[in-house]
């Protein structure tokens, strides 16, 4: 899927008059490769994440297009537009991130229990399990959120944005907090889902990412560059 | 598997204390309003009832039983109590211009000694002249009544076609009257000829406070219908003015103090309902605008993963909905459960007529109690449903909310 923005920005209104206004994206033209890991780096607060919820359909920019094969996204209504976030893109949020209500196997399958498409649930369950066998949580399957490790909760957000096989996934700060050995278990997750066919955009400070990576971009101060 | 439906249900389940909380809130709304309705209607029921089976426009009583303890409820609700007046007076009102009918009746009361099986209200009437209590003697008895022959109020545990004992006179229960919800549950009915022979029976046996009165020349109340045309104030002062040593009065008038307490217990109950529903909805809004602020990051997830604005609402909605619900049904038992079984002490208490609505009834009742509750619940839960379908999701993710 081609993926690509045209001029997008966005400013947030700091104070309640509207006369301060924070630039925290400046125009960025961007395509993200098929297949590849991108990576983008920068300082906190540059407007990395920013841009990352802008790219997945989650945050509306304040001007420009963003166009997934051509269609703006954002012309799309609010149904349309989550049943597409839902089948084709997958999200891995900063921080802890789970429905505390539901199981780990429960939460890697919500996506699912929101639209059950036309997969049966035994495909969908072995699939979860792979996931889960793949990222070391397998024995956490009717574990609940609340009994988790940090850890333990990134990788379930990992495998819930990667359960329906997405066309892109966007990660942001998805290492952030984890021990070596779980950095590396992530990087080279996503680097596998790079080099079967899925296009992988990631959000980090990690210096070792680098390494994982087939595309380098920066940000500074909202300003886009290839690093 | 359905999101909206599983998700919060699953919710529900996985927060149990703040879900118990509100489900007793919602419990003690339902319960307040179910009982308050049930309350108010078994009142007016009751009212009802007491209007209907009175039929007379006035009543005549001699002029010393107004000053009797109990007066109105003597003769207005059948509690128990008599006085007499000679029967003389009865011709006397007859003869009286714009009086369409009139009848007598007379009233004793059982002792609780060995000569009675129960201590209650017996209301003698004449089925010649009767214009009031006949009909639904009638429908309940089939006929008329014979000699020591009576009919029992509902209350009453004695069974047709069984004896009961007043004074040494044995009678024959001929029929049971629907409730009425006033103490003439707990009454008896028979014709004249059988009561004067229980008047006398007290006397002889010392037990009637009036023991010089002759039973077959002696009256306790006379009921009167006007005439067409003849405006009821007139023939009351009419009476008022030309039979002495009696009181006559309007029956509407004397209904209309129970009615003005009725209004006054029905404002009251009113106002409290109207309280506990406010107060239930205001903490509802509180708790579910507190849950959803908790919970904003995994509105955060379900937006990621797909959910769209309208399933945020739905999910928030249907939270909401099966507290309300469940607290709906459990309010309405336990309403059921205090109403049924202590409906007589609940009228005792209250000291009205009470008339319990038939079974019909209060399903709906209990159907608009649980709307009541489905609606609270909906109303309070509207406004967070409505903020969380308005998330930012960017925004709620980007930063430490």
């Amino acid at each position: 899927m081609r993926i690509a923005s045209k001029g997008i920005t966005k400013e947030f209104i700091r104070s309640s008059k509207g006369t301060n206004r924070l630039v925290a994206v400046a125009p960025a033209d961007l395509e993200i490769a098929e297949g590849k890991l991108t990576l983008l780096m920068g300082r906190s607060g540059s407007g990395k994440s920013t841009l990352l919820n802008m790219l997945a359909g989650l945050l509306t920019p304040t001007s420009g297009t963003l166009t997934y094969d051509g269609s703006d996204i954002y012309a799309m209504n609010d149904d349309a537009l989550s049943l597409f976030r839902c089948e084709h893109i997958g999200v891995i949020p900063q921080g802890q991130t789970a429905v505390h209500s539901l199981n780990v196997l429960e939460n890697i399958c919500l996506s699912y229990m929101i639209y059950p498409g036309n997969e049966s649930r035994e495909a969908v369950r072995s699939r979860a399990e792979t996931l889960m066998k793949k990222l070391g949580i397998a024995e956490l399957e009717n574990a609940m959120p609340s009994e988790l490790s940090g850890g333990e909760l990134r990788r379930m957000a990992i495998a819930r944005a990667m359960i329906r096989e997405p066309d892109i996934i966007f990660a942001d700060e998805p290492t952030c907090d984890l021990d070596d050995e779980n950095t590396l278990i992530v990087l080279d997750i996503l680097k596998e889902a790079a080099q079967s066919g899925t296009s992988v955009f990631m959000v980090t400070h990690e210096k070792d990412a680098e390494n994982f990576a087939d595309i380098s971009l920066e940000m500074s101060s909202g300003t886009l560059s290839e690093s | 598997m359905k999101l909206t439906e599983s998700l919060s249900f699953r919710n529900v389940k996985g927060r149990p204390a703040r879900s118990a909380v509100l489900l007793i809130l919602t419990v003690i709304m339902t319960a307040a309003v179910v009982c308050g309705i049930m309350t108010v209607s078994s009142l007016r029921a009751g009212l009802g009832a007491l209007e209907a089976r009175l039929g007379a426009d006035i009543m005549v009583v001699p002029a010393s039983a107004v000053s009797k303890k109990n007066f109105e409820n003597i003769v207005l609700q059948g509690s128990m109590g008599y006085f007499y007046m000679d029967s003389s007076y009865y011709d006397k009102v007859a003869e009286r211009e714009g009086i369409e009918k009139v009848s007598p009746q007379l009233f004793l009361a059982s002792a609780s000694a060995g000569c009675c099986s129960v201590p209650l209200q017996i209301i003698g009437y004449d089925p010649e002249t009767d214009f009031t209590v006949s009909p639904w003697i009638k429908k309940s008895a089939g006929g008329t009544l014979g000699d020591y022959d009576v009919v029992v109020g509902n209350d009453l545990s004695v069974f047709v076609g069984g004896t009961i004992t007043f004074y040494g006179v044995e009678c024959k229960v001929a029929a049971k009257l629907d409730k009425t919800g006033t103490d003439l549950d707990t009454a008896v009915y028979t014709n004249m000829n059988t009561i004067k022979k229980l008047i006398a029976s007290s006397i002889e046996m010392g037990m009637n406070d009036f023991r010089d009165i002759d039973p077959d020349h002696s009256v306790s109340c006379i009921l009167i219908k006007v005439a067409d045309g003849y405006p009821v104030d007139e023939v009351l002062n009419d009476l008022n003015l030309h039979v002495r040593r009696t009181k006559s009065f309007r029956t509407k008038d004397m209904i209309s103090g129970v009615s003005d307490s009725l209004s006054g217990v029905s404002v009251m109950i009113g106002v409290l309902m109207c309280a506990v529903i406010i107060l239930g909805i205001v903490i509802l809004f509180l708790a579910f605008t507190m849950s959803v602020n908790e919970r904003k990051k995994e509105f955060a997830v379900l937006r990621i993963t797909g959910a769209s604005r309208k399933k945020l609402s739905g999910i928030v909605m249907s939270e909401a909905l099966i507290i309300a619900l469940s607290g709906g049904v459990i309010g309405t038992a336990v309403a059921l459960l205090i109403m049924l079984p202590f409906n007589g002490i609940i009228e005792e208490s209250i000291g009205l007529p009470f008339l319990m609505p038939d079974a019909l009834m209060i399903a709906v009742m209990c159907a608009a109690a649980l709307a009541v509750s489905a609606a609270c619940g909906a109303a309070a839960a509207a406004y967070s449903a409505r903020r969380i379908s308005r998330i930012d999701t960017g925004v709620i993710l980007r930063g430490d909310n």
